[in-house]
């Protein structure tokens, strides 16, 4: 028996979150004496990188998917756990996986469970610790069927090489069906960082004023290789993109590092980044309710200490 | 055009998360529940799509008599009919296959969901529809525009957006952007007068499987107390995330 994992990539090179699965599908193996296969979408030339994380057989198919074809995705993939005939599939949370996972889990008669942060603690039946109430809780899922689909939570596992010199390398040659979602086309955000995938990220909120008053938010980013993310009123008033809103309505992120600047710290705002390694808060009021989620705080004015930080990161970054 | 919108109902963001003494269930007493945040751009969305196009909006909503007050406020807000799954949901697939009956039963042309349920986070009913029906599907639906049987939509994706067409019917999950936040519909005392002689409709579960079971629920542990940092010394900020947190 196996466990089989998808490895995320896009246009030929694997996510950033490819090792941490590939990690946690590793351990998950070991831990229940299985193999471990890896399974990639489209082209790449980056299959090699795979066996450094313990996989023992990755399996490529070779057929390029739009990313909104979900259907199609999830039969390519399911084909694949058949084949290697695998009760455990593991996926990542991402915006692919949270819409293939499910439907991996109806085609192939299996549990789904979603927001995993810890490896499972128990094979038949399958016990999971998950996250759950947007990071409020934790949650022992159990699932009923012998066969299980699960979504870890990004950030959630560190990543270990544990490179294979024995991996053996297939492909897998799958029909097409017809696509019943079209892409057009895709729009970049203006920012270089994708959120969910950002290890830093510098956050303003309505503290900050006005619009014009996020240089030094990017700056500060920039200088960090973060990705930038706001309050929700401050992307509701158009300040920033709807794509920044981060909290209980917005993105959920569990980045190492999450630095709060101007933003008060209501309880919607850290449902959705509490799950935050550090976060760091500055801001003009001793009493903001963020003092009391975060792990390192100032008092002061942001238009004072930003700047300050950011000429003490340079000198830091110059030392180092 | 027939719209059908899935609600799910959850407690206020507001809300202090509390378990049983036994830590095997939420503890709802106590508990303002609300419509799904996410669901209530779908509503609009279907609001504005009907009286656009024509057709009817019905709501529906798998859940015991106690999230009825849910159901009516849609209606106030402005859908045409309700139907209750009576039953207390237990996990995803149960939900999905349960919404599928009634997608299977009646002729909708949308059937629009929430990108997910802020309570239990599942993010999975959606898509579990629509491998079980074989619908078109698109989630996390930021832009929706219909032209005849032909849907345009913008979607969310990671590092930016993605433009896609599909043919109805179809499913999305939505999220904000279908609408905006000030598009949201506050029910007037018409709306709220209205809603309580729309039909609203319980139906019995149609069967009671399930893949997935909850065994137990705790808390993160509490956090360290903030370590404050004078304005002025920011160096120590840096030293501090470098030396004890290990981030820099
Ligand atoms: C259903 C619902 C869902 C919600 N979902 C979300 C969500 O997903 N995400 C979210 O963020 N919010 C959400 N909210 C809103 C949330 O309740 C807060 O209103 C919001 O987070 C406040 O944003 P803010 O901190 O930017 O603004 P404010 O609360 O106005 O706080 C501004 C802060 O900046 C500080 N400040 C002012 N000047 C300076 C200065 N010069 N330097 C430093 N600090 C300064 C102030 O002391 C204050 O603490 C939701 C609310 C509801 C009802
Ligand atoms: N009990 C329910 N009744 C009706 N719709 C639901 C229910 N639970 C979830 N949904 C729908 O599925 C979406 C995603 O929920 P979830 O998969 O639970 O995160 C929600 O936004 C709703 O549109």
């Amino acid at each position: 028996m196996s466990v089989v994992v998808y490895a995320e990539s896009s246009n030929g090179l694997f996510k950033k979150g490819a090792a941490e699965i590939l990690t946690y599908a590793y351990k998950t193996a070991k831990s229940l004496n299985m193999k471990c296969v890896a399974v990639t979408l489209g082209s790449t030339d980056e299959l090699q990188q795979l066996s450094k994380y313990g996989i023992d057989k990755v399996v490529s198919i070779n057929t390029d998917f739009d990313i909104c074809d979900n259907k199609g995705i999830a039969e390519a993939l399911s084909k694949v756990i058949e084949e290697e005939s695998a009760n455990i599939f593991i996926l990542s949370n991402s915006n692919t996986g949270k819409t293939v996972g499910p439907r991996i889990s109806v085609k192939l008669d299996a549990s789904f469970i979603s927001n995993a942060v810890e490896i499972p603690q128990s094979h038949n039946p399958l016990i999971v610790k998950k996250k759950s109430f947007s990071g409020k809780a934790f949650e022992l899922a159990q699932s009923i069927n012998e066969k299980v689909v699960i979504a870890l939570s990004p950030n959630a596992f560190h990543i270990a090489e544990n490179p294979n010199s024995d991996c053996e390398f297939s492909t897998f040659e799958i029909d097409k069906s017809n696509q019943n979602v079209n892409s057009s086309g895709i729009e970049k955000a203006q920012g270089k960082m994708s959120l969910a995938e950002a290890e830093t990220v510098v956050s303003a909120g309505r503290g900050l004023k006005g619009p014009e008053n996020w240089n030094m938010i990017e700056e500060l980013a920039d200088l960090l290789d973060a990705g930038t993310a706001c309050s929700k009123p401050v992307s509701d008033i158009g300040w920033r993109p709807h794509s920044e809103h981060v909290g209980q309505t917005g993105k959920a992120i569990a980045p190492n590092l999450y630095i709060a600047i101007g933003i008060s710290g209501a309880i919607q705002h850290l449902a959705g980044v509490n799950s935050s390694k550090i976060m760091v808060a500055i801001n003009t009021d001793p009493d903001a309710p963020f003092f009391k989620a975060a792990d390192y705080g100032i008092v002061g004015d942001a238009f004072e200490v930003v700047p300050r930080l950011i000429d003490e990161i340079k000198r830091f970054k110059s030392a180092n | 055009m027939n719209i059908l919108v899935c609600i799910s109902h959850v407690p206020d963001t507001t809300s202090r998360i509390d378990f049983s003494d036994d830590k095997t269930s939420f503890k709802s007493e106590g508990i303002q529940f609300i419509i799904n945040p996410y669901d209530e751009f779908g509503l609009t969305k279907a609001i504005n799509l009907r009286n656009e196009h024509g057709g009817k909006v019905t709501v529906v909503h798998y859940g015991t008599s106690s999230s009825e007050p849910t159901l009516r406020k849609a209606l106030a807000i402005g859908a045409d009919e309700a139907i209750r799954i009576d039953g207390h949901p237990k996990d995803s697939y149960s939900v999905a296959s349960e919404l599928a009956k009634v997608i299977e039963t009646n002729q909708y042309d949308l059937i629009i969901a929430g990108r997910e349920s802020i309570d239990y986070n599942g993010g999975a009913v959606p898509a579990m529809i629509a491998e079980m029906l074989d619908l078109p599907f698109v989630n996390a639906c930021t832009g929706l525009e219909i032209e005849a049987k032909e849907a345009k939509m913008e979607r969310e994706i990671e590092g930016g957006k993605e433009f896609v067409h599909a043919t109805l019917p179809l499913l999305i999950a939505g999220q904000k952007g279908l609408v905006e936040e000030a598009d949201l519909i506050i029910p007037n005392m018409r709306g709220i007068m209205t809603a309580r002689t729309k039909p609203l409709s319980v139906r019995d579960l149609s069967s009671n499987e399930i893949k997935c079971t909850s065994l137990s629920f705790e808390k993160p542990q509490p956090k360290q107390a903030c370590t404050m940092i004078d304005a002025g010394n920011e160096k120590e900020l840096v030293t501090l995330l470098h030396q004890e947190a290990k981030v820099l």
